[in-house]
């Protein structure tokens, strides 16, 4: 029965994984990840300044269809 | 071997359920087996069709690095899982048009729109959607104009340019009338899509300033308002003071509509866009999974007969006969050329691997064409009389209710007037006559398989929040569509004057939204007032324009396809072309030369002329008439226009094949040279 549970807990940890990521809640995490592998030397931005330009730039090209 | 017998199993389960829907006649037929023939016929082409174009004509390589992982930026170029691709390409490609199309057509019965969404889905739409997210992803993410630009030459990539800028005006007034008729002298639609502002904006400043960057905790508060705001509206509906405040004709509500379309375009993103796009995603997945699962568990008996006999182009609801109508009326849900600015651009900066191009290119196709399937389903288990009650205009049908009554009963769809009040009242409206547009009969619709699983007594709550589901992502695609068009005039502006193509500059943001919302407010103004209803005149000019975008977009395959020695295969994308090509040009030639003056733009045009002379016209009619005249010929130039451009991009493209056939010298092939991928396959994709 434990191993069930585990199983069920593992498959809903991934499931809102997934649902972060696709709407974005998590985008300024992978923000912080990806700062710090790549561009440490550069200064990290605030959540609040992250998410900002992380808008203006998903809405800059076309996003929506009919 | 077990894989064989299930796919054979498939095919014959499949080809059953398309023999029983083809043949039969006079009885009516179970819905569930729509749903069974569109599932096979999806699950074979994915398999077998795709799976043959991805192998043999694409050769996918999945040992290629994508344009995400050689230029990773962190911000727009990212590796991305393909679930994660899927639902965000998925988010972006469905929209209001794959239910307000099927919607429309479902006046020449349900056989032909089911029929048509299935083929051209799988052998166009599909395929269109899959090679262009490919070609795209081998060019480091191009657009479709730039990938014109750099594989035809410079003529198509203007064509494309020009092409994309006109179709958005179209778009978007097209799909302001159909939130304006469904809003028409309903209090509670009204209110509650009015509220949707608010909420939006309330969500937006959460997400900003009290709890930055917490898009899901903002959404689930969104969402909770949204569902208050449909009971809200009721209250609205029953209070004698408020009420009036909220009931308003057509024309003022086009108004409205126009000076939002302004506002949503200076406001800052984070305000009101950003925000309502996450509430109408969420509303438009978990309404759309709700209604396949109330269609698969009531299994409703389709009303709708196979052919009506409007087949032959008198059907009220739009002229024409089924050949070409049928094919311009559902574009969305068979083959859209707005995917394909999608699926270039966006969709393959995200991609991690090119094994994942038919899952998200072909699939998500799949799957917005089966949404229209649900549409197709939703408008034909009404009675059919209801549905021509509904959406015929008071123009085709007469304004009082006895009169309409009897003219759709004449036809042989029999209604009778207490049968739309009791209706009206179920769904908490005044009248459901002339509601034109789609939107409130796909409510009726939704609203009454909703309310047979919940119970009947929520109907009307039911039919508000269907209203105020397709307002939602209506007003997104308007938000959202009037900021690109306003970015792309700034672009073209710029070339003018610097000044004027800075996107941050405030007086050139007011004056190209003004621009751009001028365009699309002229064409909705126009809509609201033509007393045949604008949906009649709207819907097919956006349908060719569409059309036109697909050709473009397998215009630009086709050549790459030819210049990269696959002249052989070149049927995958030139067959759907042709097709294209017949039924647009087609259907413009009707629509601009047709003597039938609910078909041609130029008879309409004469005969309201003649008619204004001559004094015919009553006095609110003739003042309309000037107006109208000219709106009649200067969309038989657009129409005109469009299918210049369309001709151009495809002598264009034939000129670069022959050329490369003959061997003189074509541009080269813009591809990316092959880098080998370095992602270890577990890291990113799962």
């Amino acid at each position: 029965m434990p191993l069930l549970l585990e199983k069920i807990l593992s498959k809903t940890k991934y499931a809102w994984a997934i649902l972060r990521q696709l709407s974005g809640d998590d985008a300024y995490e992978r923000y912080v990840n990806h700062h710090s592998l790549c561009h440490s030397d550069e200064p990290l931005l605030s959540r609040s300044a992250f998410f900002k330009g992380w808008q203006e730039k998903k809405w800059h090209g076309i996003k929506r269809c009919c | 071997m077990l894989n064989k017998l299930l796919w054979s199993g498939i095919a014959i389960i499949g080809a059953t359920a398309m023999g029983i829907i083809a043949l039969s006649r006079g009885e009516s037929i179970n819905a569930l087996w729509i749903i069974t023939a569109a599932v096979c016929c999806y699950s074979l082409a994915y398999r077998f069709y795709a799976a043959w174009i991805t192998a043999k004509v694409l050769v996918l390589d999945p040992t290629r690095a994508t344009p995400a992982e050689r230029l990773n930026n962190g911000h727009d170029f990212i590796p991305t899982n393909k679930w994660i691709v899927f639902g965000h390409h998925f988010a972006a490609i469905a929209g209001p048009g794959p239910l307000v199309g099927p919607t429309l057509a479902a006046q020449f019965g349900y056989l032909p729109g089911t029929l048509w969404i299935l083929i051209g889905g799988v052998l166009g739409g599909c395929v269109q959607d899959m090679v262009t997210l490919f070609f795209s992803t081998r060019r480091d993410g191009r657009s479709l104009g730039q990938m014109a630009r750099d594989e035809l030459g410079p003529i198509g990539g203007i064509a494309a340019l020009i092409g994309t800028m006109t179709i958005m005006i179209i778009l978007i007034a097209v799909l302001g009338l159909v939130v304006v008729n469904a809003m028409k002298h309903s209090p509670w639609a009204t209110s509650t899509v009015m509220a949707t502002i608010p909420i939006a904006m309330l969500v937006g400043l959460y997400m900003r300033l009290i709890r930055p960057g917490r898009v899901l905790e903002g959404s689930i508060i969104g969402v909770s308002l949204l569902l208050f705001a449909v009971f809200a509206g009721g209250w609205i509906d029953d209070n004698a003071i408020l009420r009036p405040y909220f009931d308003h004709d057509g024309l003022s509500l086009a108004w409205l509509v126009i000076g939002y379309g302004f506002a949503a375009a200076i406001l800052p993103v984070w305000l009101l866009l950003a925000p309502r796009d996450y509430l109408s995603t969420f509303l438009k997945l978990g309404t759309i999974t709700l209604l396949a699962i109330t269609i698969v568990w009531l299994r409703p008996d389709i009303k709708m007969p196979a052919l009506t006999p409007f087949i032959d182009g008198s059907g009220p609801i739009f002229g024409g006969a089924l050949f070409p109508f049928v094919f311009i009326t559902i574009a969305c849900g068979a083959i859209s050329g707005f995917h394909a600015l999608v699926a270039s651009g966006t969709t393959p900066k995200l991609l991690a691997n090119e094994r994942d191009i038919r899952m998200i290119g072909y699939g998500g196709m799949a799957l917005e064409s089966f949404v229209a399937i649900m549409a197709m389903i939703a408008a034909t288990v009404l009675e059919p009389g209801v549905y021509f009650a509904i959406n015929s205009p008071a123009g085709i049908v007469g304004k009082e209710a006895a009169v309409a009554v009897a003219k759709i009963s004449s036809w042989g769809f029999p209604v009778t007037v207490e049968q739309m009040q009791q209706l009206a009242q179920q769904m908490g409206e005044s009248t459901l006559f002339a509601r034109t547009g789609g939107a409130p009969s796909l409510a009726v619709g939704m609203a009454s398989l909703f309310a047979s699983v919940f119970g009947n007594s929520l109907l009307a709550l039911w039919y508000h929040f269907a209203i105020m589901f397709e307002a939602v992502f209506i007003l997104t695609t308007l938000d959202a569509g009037t900021r690109v068009g306003r970015f792309m005039l700034q672009d073209m502006l710029g070339n003018l004057w610097p000044k004027l193509g800075e996107t941050s500059w405030t007086p050139s943001v007011l004056l190209s939204s003004a621009l751009v919302v001028s365009g699309w407010g002229y064409f909705l103004y126009i809509g609201v007032i033509d007393p045949n209803g604008g949906v009649n005149i709207l819907w097919p000019l956006f349908g060719i324009a569409n059309q036109m975008l697909a050709a473009i977009a397998l215009s630009v395959a086709t050549g790459i396809l030819v210049k990269s020695g696959k002249l052989k295969q070149a049927w995958i994308t030139a067959a759907p072309l042709l097709w294209l090509l017949i039924i647009t040009s087609t259907a413009a030639w009707q629509k601009v030369t047709s003597a039938d003056v609910r078909l041609g733009f130029l008879a309409a045009a004469d005969d309201l002329a003649q008619k204004l002379s001559l004094g015919l016209l009553p006095p609110e009619k003739a003042m309309a008439a000037p107006t109208l005249i000219f709106n009649q010929r200067l969309d038989a130039c657009i129409t005109l226009f469009f299918i210049a451009l369309l001709w151009i991009i495809v002598f264009d493209m034939l000129r670069v094949c022959y050329w490369h056939w003959s061997g003189k010298p074509v541009l080269p092939l813009s591809e990316s040279p092959h880098m080998p991928s370095r992602l270890v396959e577990d890291y990113v994709r799962d």
